[in-house]
């Protein structure tokens, strides 16, 4: 069986891109520790947490068209999947995946088969609504923080060896967003994504055709929030904390974001896109605070600005203005 | 059996009585054609067919079953397959992926495509089915090609290879005529032409000269009402017909 969905056109700008990126966050530790720069790896280990999640979010948003608003919330169902076990001495990693997995896999199954019913900005508002209660409903929890959230004592631990170490960790995110992107990738070109990606191109057609697109948006919508929600585990495992603010709707128009900037319906947007988004957020303040010192604060303008041009000057993102003939 | 039996079927758009009782039969291998004013009521109907408009009251029968309660999806997987007046492709994908998407949902064919691993052009019987549909319409070199670069012509044969690559048993054709120029028309009503008998169709058309040609049966609509059903040349010289056609051509 061929490893590849498809044929790789290795002189396409889009191929070179992804391989460049991948090679380089690959030895990305390496290089960190050659510089003596260990902030950087757990820099980039957010960049790829929030790729994961985006490339999850990608799923129904680039290739079935639907506009979540709400995904951040099982990016918070998946840190309290491992902070809430951890604060009773739970530190196994397959429990807490486990734990994560199938409590989104129901709650999306739930929220989907509502929201799903809706189409356009009915379904922002939905899914919108659905993660502003499990927003509140994270305050709520006094026994694990409340708004404050909870710290995580230890890090999630898979037999032989844990994430306590950063290395490791990064490369748990990096082999995350590798297999998320591979299965990804299968899944679209897969005859369940070419109904998908149907369904988005002209849903009436694909109705009309026999295919009953609800079952296969619900289906993409669980699979996609599964995908938030380990990038949520991870997360909790990088900041050594949850908190609400996981879930807050600014997190989930970020998701939104990201793969808008890296390119709708492209499988490798979702991590350009998080890797222009957060070096961004990181760099835009300090460049600004030498530049123009009196407008430090007004470093968020300046990302919109950007965010501005590039909707504007790359109308498939930057990712997906590259040339090539596959998704 | 007849392929097609609609009994009193009605639809109102608040005061507007779209469709008026409509009760009219599509038999094996026969074309009907439905030609009717602007605004009779043509395109309403074959929705209230496929299952997109909700009938208000009375029956559908596909192939001697009631599909009345059926939605479309499950219409479509019974055989009906349906094509639009205003063109309704997938603009973004190439014209192989709009008719592998059909092929995809054929009647008979399993009932899902929940299967997430391999490439959907690695299905080799999925991959001829969908090159005959587009060599049955004459898109072979337009494979590859996106559809939103597609000339109108070559889209409104796209609308019909769609519907041929689900293997209907019965085929509902809106308008498939619609603005297109004489070379394409010509080459459109030959492929009816050759389509004839091999499917049941019902056939909505503004071109009487195509319709003439074509139909075994023409049913004439006016305010959603049939006001008469007969052969070519029994609707010509129907003087029920030619009054409420006053004023347009009547060949
Ligand atoms: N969704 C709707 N809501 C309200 N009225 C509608 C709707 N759809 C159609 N109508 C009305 O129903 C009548 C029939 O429209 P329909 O489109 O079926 O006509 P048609 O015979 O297909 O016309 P044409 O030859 O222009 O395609 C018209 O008066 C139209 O305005
Ligand atoms: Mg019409």
């Amino acid at each position: 069986m061929k490893f590849f969905p498809q044929p790789i056109v290795w002189s396409s700008p889009r191929t070179v891109t992804a391989i460049v990126v991948l090679a380089l966050l690959a030895m990305l530790p390496i290089i960190a520790a050659a510089f003596d720069a260990s902030y950087y790896v757990s820099l980039t280990t957010r960049i790829l947490i929030y790729a994961l999640a985006a490339i999850g979010l990608n799923l129904i948003l680039g290739f079935g068209g639907m506009v979540s608003l709400g995904h951040a919330m099982y990016v918070l169902l998946g840190a309290y999947a491992v902070a809430i076990p951890a604060s009773h001495g739970v530190t196994s990693g397959f429990t807490q995946l486990a734990i994560a997995i199938s409590s989104t896999a129901l709650l999306a199954a739930g929220v989907g088969a509502v929201s799903l019913r809706t189409t356009g900005i009915a379904f922002i508002m939905i899914t919108l609504a659905f993660a502003q209660m499990l927003f509140f409903g994270a305050v709520s929890l006094k026994d694990y923080g409340g708004d404050d959230g909870l710290t995580v004592a230890a890090r999630s631990s898979f037999g032989a060896f844990d994430l306590s170490n950063n290395v490791t960790l990064y490369y748990a995110a990096f082999i995350a967003v590798l297999v998320a992107l591979y299965l990804s990738w299968r899944a679209v070109l897969s005859p369940f994504g070419l109904v998908l990606r149907g369904s988005k191109a002209n849903a009436r057609r694909a109705i009309a055709l026999g295919h009953p697109i609800f079952q296969y948006q619900l289906v993409a919508y669980i699979a996609s929030a599964v995908v938030c929600a380990v990038a949520g585990v991870l997360l909790a495992n990088l900041t050594l904390f949850a908190s609400p603010s996981y879930g807050a709707w600014t997190v989930s128009g970020e998701l939104i974001v990201i793969v808008i900037l890296g390119g709708l319906g492209t499988v490798f947007g979702p991590v350009v896109g998080a890797i222009i988004l957060l070096a961004l957020e990181e760099a835009l303040p300090t460049l600004i605070e030498h530049v123009l010192p009196d407008y430090k604060s007004n470093w968020m303008l300046l990302l919109g600005l950007f965010i501005f041009v590039v909707a504007l000057v790359l109308k498939h993102g930057v990712f997906g203005s590259l040339k090539s003939r596959s998704p | 059996m007849s392929a097609l039996v609609t009994k009193s079927l009605v639809k109102r758009f608040g005061g507007v009585l779209a469709t008026d009782h409509v009760s009219l039969t599509v038999e094996a291998h026969e074309l009907h054609a439905v030609i009717g004013p602007n605004g009779a009521g043509k395109s309403t109907l074959i929705g209230q067919l496929a299952g997109e408009i909700v009938s208000d009251e009375g029956s559908v029968h596909l192939l001697g079953q009631d599909v009345t309660r059926l939605n479309t999806h499950q219409r479509a997987r019974l055989g009906l397959a349906r094509t639009y007046q205003i063109t309704q492709l997938a603009k973004e994908f190439s014209a192989l992926d709009n008719v592998l998407l059909a092929v995809n949902a054929r009647a008979g064919h399993k009932a899902h495509n929940f299967q997430f691993w391999h490439n959907a052009h690695d299905d080799q019987d999925a991959m001829q089915r969908a090159d005959a549909a587009l060599a049955t319409v004459g898109l072979t070199s337009m494979r590859n090609t996106l559809v939103a670069t597609m000339a109108h012509g070559e889209q409104r044969q796209l609308e019909i290879a769609m519907a041929l690559a689900t293997e209907p048993r019965l085929l509902l054709l809106d308008e498939p005529l619609a603005g297109m120029s004489q070379g394409e028309s010509a080459a459109m009503i030959a492929l009816l032409k050759s389509l004839k008998g091999r499917y049941p169709m019902l056939l909505v058309e503004h071109d009487m000269e195509a319709v003439f040609a074509l139909a075994d049966r023409v049913s004439v609509l006016v305010y959603g009402r049939i006001i008469a059903t007969g052969t070519p040349d029994n609707i010509r010289s129907n003087r029920e017909v030619r009054a409420a056609y006053l004023g347009e051509e009547m060949p």
